[in-house]
């Protein structure tokens, strides 16, 4: 028989007994749906944590330090080891363009921070100051603020942690829209003198030669700068290397770099002989995804510069999820082995019902193979019909779940989230191994109705 | 069947020439219908042979029983047996439909059928909407929508009244005399056999009691 005459008929077969095959495909679709659901939650959990994380600004990102810092601080080298093969690489304006320019890379920024004093209405409050990149906007510590993120990276914006605005004002709230005055120290370079740095008119200065090479420094000036609040944010968000420093305003990073704020690292910078160029301490790559990080680490440790983060942590929460995944589809796969016992009684019983319609249809012909080939496509379609209800149901489910639980984070005043995910593998996935059960379910139904004697069937009443 | 030689049952040797039609008569048990589904290639002799145009029955495959049945043989049933989820059409095509005819012919050779038994005006109507006339009529239909060689009827007038009955034996002698499509059938109606077959052949008890013209 041809294919679509035998699907044809194998339709019209399963119409005819509909309640008991709606019954049997239910069951297949209860079986898939457990295992979509579980599957979907393990998934969901998973793209949660790993957004998560790639939110909090760790695992997307590459810390480069210059290689030879601190051992470039009056430390000398021990006589008996080697020097080193090439000079310290400084990590200058230049190095930070250069990595900027890697593939992958999203953006390239220094740790800004700093104390400060602010004046707001007059009165004056001393915090810590931290500048924030455009990509801050993404991580999860700007989830749910109040107010807005900086327009733009120049504009004169700041935002405040909820517990300096506490410290500022009973009522936080109304801090928005308001401005604020930040003193902050400026650093003026020096102007180069001829055979040394201005500092050799100074009483008891050494000889100019011993100035030579050295930057000519500069002086540090007090200034102000109005900032308008734009936003409250609740948790601290994380700059720098691991996170550790964090500041209670944040102001566009861009703007920070501009006003040539001294930070504690300028004085261990004016002592390099980098003249009077810009030098960093340590500098941020963001990659575009935890993926590329490697590549983009072993890229700048090939341009010579030490390198850290956060790769190793993510690769075994990956494990940790893959296991559990594992774990979610056996006992999903449970209800489904359950339910194929299903098929194959509803097939043993259409064999015992249709024993007679067996024995007319080889009376007429048909070959055992026929028969056959008729049980597995009644068992193929059930578990096509089953598997793609299947989905929809345990898609339903992770998404009632979802529901349920973000009307629980929605009272404790938590952001929602997207407990469940349903990519389309799972869908394919499901709907195809849903078919193959089904089709397994049906292998001894099948044979034994192909076997069926036709004279005995036909004699049956 | 055909050229063939048919040894079947106990014992049995009968030998029926193309485009005869034979009836084969006996009381319940005798092993008629037993013989009939032999011929069929429904069942398999465990000794002895069946020939049909040449080939040995008892010694196919199932595979080839299949075709044989399919392309050789066209059957009727007391119970006529049709499917009763199905239209007359859906039944008569069914035949077609297991030995893989083309679709696009399908409908001409079942219009071809069903008007050979007169049930042109029924083709959407299921089996439990038709008189017991006309569903062996729509099985006879289908028995012959596939151009079998031979027709096997088991008692095709054991369920119905005594003028349906002959109308159904009439049609079988027209289909007989008009395609030359060689017949065998189950009775245990002796004048009926009499009275439309060219030949009678008599079992009991799984023997051949006797074979001959018009006993």
């Amino acid at each position: 028989m041809k294919t679509r005459d035998l699907t044809e008929l194998a339709a019209r077969n399963l119409r005819e007994a509909v309640l008991r095959n709606s019954l049997t495909t239910l069951g297949i679709a209860v079986g898939v749906a457990s295992l979509v659901a579980m599957l979907s939650l393990g998934v969901g959990l998973q793209e949660l944590a790993n957004k998560r994380l790639s939110k909090s600004g760790l695992f997307d990102a590459v810390f480069v330090s210059s290689k030879t810092n601190q051992r470039g601080l009056g430390r000398q080298n021990p006589p008996e080891s080697p020097a080193p093969k090439e000079p310290a690489k400084i990590l200058d304006d230049e190095a930070r363009q250069k990595i900027a320019s890697l593939t992958n890379v999203v953006e390239v920024y220094p740790e800004i921070r700093f104390p400060s004093e602010i004046q707001l209405e007059g009165k004056p409050y001393s915090t810590t100051v931290a500048g924030i990149p455009a990509s801050a906007k993404a991580e999860g510590a700007f989830d749910g603020m109040k107010g807005n993120f900086f327009s733009s990276q120049n504009a004169d914006e700041a935002i405040l942690q909820i517990e300096f605005a506490k410290d500022l004002s009973s009522q936080p709230d109304l801090l928005i829209g308001k401005s604020l005055v930040m003193r902050y120290a400026e650093r003026q370079a020096l102007p180069v003198e001829p055979g040394g740095n201005k500092s050799a008119a100074a009483p008891g200065a050494k000889s100019s030669d011993e100035g030579k090479g050295l930057s000519p420094g500069f002086s540090i000036v007090p200034k102000e700068k109005t900032f308008h609040i734009i936003g409250i944010v609740e948790t601290e968000p994380a700059t720098g290397i691991g996170g550790f420093g964090r500041g209670r305003l944040l102001i566009p990073l861009q703007v920070a770099e501009t006003l040539r704020i001294t930070q504690a690292n300028d004085l261990r910078g004016i002592l390099r002989r980098s003249g009077s160029q810009r030098t960093y301490d340590s500098l941020t790559v963001r990659v575009k995804s935890p993926s590329q990080v490697k590549s983009v680490e072993d890229a700048i440790q090939h341009m010579g510069y030490g390198t850290f983060s956060l790769l190793d942590a993510t690769k075994s929460l990956r494990l940790v999820f893959a296991v559990f995944d594992l774990f979610l589809g056996i006992f999903g796969s449970l209800a489904l082995a359950v339910a194929s016992l299903g098929i194959v009684n509803t097939l043993v019983m259409a064999i015992l019902e249709r024993r007679r319609e067996i024995g007319i249809l080889k009376a007429l012909g048909a070959a055992d193979r026929d028969i056959r080939r008729l049980f597995f496509a009644e068992a193929g379609v059930m578990g096509l019909l089953g598997g793609i209800f299947g989905v929809t149901l345990g898609w339903l489910i992770g998404t009632a779940l979802t529901f349920g639980t973000n009307v629980y984070l929605h009272k404790r005043d938590l952001p929602p989230i997207d407990l469940s995910s349903v990519p389309w593998w799972m869908v394919a996935s499901a709907i195809a191994f849903s078919i193959v059960v089904s089709l397994a379910a049906g292998i001894y139904p099948a044979s034994r109705a192909a076997k069926l004697n036709p004279v005995e069937a036909l004699r049956y009443e | 069947m055909g050229d063939a030689l048919v040894h079947a049952v106990d014992d049995v040797t009968v030998s029926v020439r193309p485009k005869e039609f034979v009836a084969l008569l006996g009381s319940s048990g005798s092993g008629k219908s037993t013989l009939l589904n032999l011929m069929a290639g429904l069942d398999r002799p465990t000794l002895g042979a069946i020939f049909a145009h040449g080939r040995n029955l008892a010694e196919m495959s199932s595979e080839d029983l299949a075709q044989h049945r399919s392309r050789t043989i066209g059957m009727v049933f007391q119970a006529f047996n049709l499917l009763p989820r199905m239209t007359l059409e859906e039944n008569v095509e069914l035949p077609l439909r297991l030995a893989e005819v083309d679709r696009n012919e399908r409908a001409g050779r079942v219009r071809e059928a069903v008007d050979r038994v007169r049930l042109s005006a029924r083709l959407t109507h299921r089996p439990s909407e038709l008189s017991g006339g006309e569903q062996q009529r729509a099985a006879l239909a289908r028995a012959l929508v596939n151009r079998p060689t031979i027709l096997l009827a088991d008692e095709p007038t054991g369920n119905l009244d005594s003028a349906t009955g002959d109308a159904i034996l009439h049609l079988l002698q027209e289909i007989n005399e008009s395609l030359g499509m060689t017949m065998v059938m189950v009775t245990h109606d002796r004048d009926r056999a009499a009275r439309y077959a060219h030949r009678i052949i008599t079992m009991g008890d799984g023997k051949l009691l006797s074979d001959g013209n018009r006993i």
